[in-house]
């Protein structure tokens, strides 16, 4: 039973999806089954992430063959850290589906797929097997391509074509990165990887592979020159599914690059540099994107691009106190990115559109609403002591220190191109005066709403606020999960600890 | 044989690359498919090949002597297959559905989910 924890987050959401299968032409009975079966998986992942805190690195051994041999899960700390979170936004996002997502897209099995993405998800992050991670991957994506064409508008199917291309490039390269690594080592499992890499003479074909990866998680993260899909894609489908996308799909990327570039090959000098320097072109070609765009959604799209720099940017630094920044930031950004795509969700359901131009008078209609929606664009731009000021202390403190003034002042920019953004759209929508626009026929506005689709709508948002605000007051309690994964990330000897005990 | 292979390899990674750089919307996913198949190849190949001398452990023995073909390869490369055929054909309904919905072929006329306006 408890050797076995480490995959009941997986096995959880399966049995979910599966049961939804079930029920596949009754969409009621399915928006009730999918918030049940999220809470009992939020459940599950408290209680490993729990265990995991309490006990130290969980490992199972599935079908029993012993570690370099069959596929391990591992769950450390950064893995049930982030599969709870994950666990925390797909519960949110059940509850708000019901006012987002009408029956017609129910109905083609939206939230069989969803618990799919949430199942592939999990697995990439308590994987130790790195093909078994590519096998993950496809997972997720299979299922974002479904969520991302359900429905079947035209601007969903050409942002579809855009972002299937790409991610199945992405798949591609990262496939030939494992054939590769597989030639040179003879082993997929990441821990004998990370014993073996070491003990290779040739580091020039090691480094080669090394950034065979980095091309194929950079494409999934959405880095400096391959993030095109991204802005493309993931405004086109309904505000439930941009969120789910935004919140978690390019962290999956962030994270095996952490997971790889820490345990599997320490960066070496040329790395660090080629991954700062990225890091800061995603920084700025993100911020300046966000700054030129018209549609709200967009605009957050390129938000996304510009904080993944923060995290790409402190892994690239590789010192324990940025990897504590990266990874803290990267938990306060699935929190935040996830309410900022609910938020332009509840924008469409009341102007008609997401167009900046468009909207205006936010305020005066509704101030309680604005109140709450100023929580988490001001969390972003990270003004204390809200969520987003934490982790750049450690990051501009470890850039400081490391003698990477570049770096630090490519992160102040990038702050400081999120304030102005924050206002431009504070302004647009909120501040500016309400415009006279012709109503759609066929859209239900948010004022038709009844009190239960409303609170369907606005509770899920209440609830990551209030995740945001822990994160504000209670800082110090992520602040002590960050360092321990930093400490971890930096001595990859406890990871391998882990998976081999009879060994060491 | 190895060199066979490598060179197979590199043809099949070129032209998939080709092929995706290709306007075409059918050239495209056909290109993804060539590309998918030059990593199958390439998984097989970095394996090495090993002629006659299956995996097999004898009945009198706990383990196998000398040099053997590495089943794992394989494994992966069944696993990519598989992946790679589902991918497929819901590559193949997209852009049939993208024709429909669109009305081209033409990616270059594939801009309006990136137009600022």
């Amino acid at each position: 039973m408890i050797e076995n924890l480490s995959i009941f987050p997986i096995l959880g959401q399966a049995i979910v999806a599966v049961i939804l299968l079930f029920f596949w032409r009754r969409p009621k009975w399915q928006r009730i089954l999918s918030i049940f079966g999220s809470s009992v998986n939020l459940f599950i992942a408290a209680a490993l992430f729990y265990f995991v805190y309490e006990h130290g690195t969980q490992t199972t051994q599935l079908g029993n063959w012993e570690a370099p041999f069959g596929i391990t899960m591992v769950a450390d700390l950064l893995a049930v850290s982030l599969v709870l979170l994950t666990n925390i936004v797909g519960f949110v996002l059940s509850i708000y589906s019901n006012a987002n997502m009408v029956s017609a897209r129910v109905k083609f099995g939206y939230y069989a797929m969803f618990h799919f993405l949430i199942m592939g998800l999990s697995g990439a992050f308590l994987t130790g097997d790195i093909f078994n991670m590519y096998v993950w991957f496809e997972v997720i994506i299979i299922s974002s391509f479904v969520l991302l064409t359900i429905g079947g508008r035209k601007i969903q199917i050409e942002g579809a074509v855009k972002y299937f291309t790409l991610n199945m490039l992405s798949s591609i390269v990262f496939l030939t990165g494992i054939a590769m690594l597989y030639g040179v080592t003879g082993t997929l499992n990441m821990a004998e990887l990370g014993r073996v890499i070491p003990t290779i003479e040739n580091t020039g074909i090691v480094d080669t592979i090394s950034l065979i990866f980095f091309i194929g998680f950079g494409v999934k993260a959405g880095v400096f020159p391959l993030y095109f899909w991204l802005p493309a894609s993931y405004h086109t489908p309904p505000a439930a599914v941009s969120a789910l996308f935004g919140g978690l799909l390019t962290k999956v990327g962030v994270y095996a690059m952490i997971r790889t570039f820490t345990l599997i090959f320490p960066l070496s000098e040329m790395n660090q540099i080629i991954l700062a320097v990225i890091a800061i072109f995603t920084i700025f070609f993100g911020g300046i994107g966000a700054l030129v765009q018209k549609d709200v959604l967009r605009v957050f799209s390129y938000l996304i691009i510009c904080h993944i720099g923060f995290m790409v940017g402190g892994l690239s630094l590789f010192t324990e106190v940025a990897l504590v920044g990266a990874v803290f930031y990267m938990f306060h950004d699935i929190i935040v990115k996830t309410t900022l795509f609910m938020m332009g969700g509840v924008f469409f359901r009341i102007f008609g559109n997401t167009k900046l131009y468009n909207m205006g008078g936010l305020m005066n209609n509704y101030p309680r609403l604005s109140l709450l929606f100023a929580i988490p664009l001001f969390a972003l731009v990270g003004i204390p002591p809200l969520s987003g000021f934490w982790p750049k202390i450690s990051l501009f403190g470890a850039s400081y220190e490391t003698g990477n003034i570049i770096m630090l002042v490519s992160f102040i920019f990038a702050s400081l191109i999120t304030l102005i953004i924050i206002a431009k759209v504070w302004n647009d929508t909120f501040a500016k005066k309400e415009l006279e626009t012709a109503k759609l026929k066929q859209l239900k506005y948010f004022d038709q709403f009844d009190r239960r689709e409303k609170t369907a709508m606005i509770l899920p948002i209440a609830l990551l606020i209030g995740v945001t605000l822990y994160y504000s007051f209670f800082s110090e309690h992520i602040q002590i999960v960050a360092e321990r994964i930093g400490h971890d990330l930096m001595h990859p000897e406890t990871y391998i600890k882990a998976v081999f005990p009879s060994k060491n | 044989m190895e060199i066979l292979l490598a060179i197979m390899t590199g043809i099949l990674y070129a032209a998939g690359i080709y092929l995706i750089l290709r306007r075409s919307l059918v050239k495209l996913i056909i290109g993804i498919v060539v590309l998918g198949n030059g990593v199958n190849l390439l998984i097989f190949l970095m394996g090495g090949l090993v002629k006659g001398q299956p995996p097999i452990i004898p009945k009198d023995s706990h383990h196998i002597e000398g040099i053997f073909a590495d089943p794992v390869p394989q494994a992966l490369i069944l696993t990519a297959i598989v992946i790679s055929f589902g991918l497929q054909s819901f590559a193949i309904v997209l852009i049939k559905r993208a024709y429909k919905v669109l009305q081209t072929d033409d990616i270059d006329a594939m801009n309006k989910t990136d137009d600022i306006e």
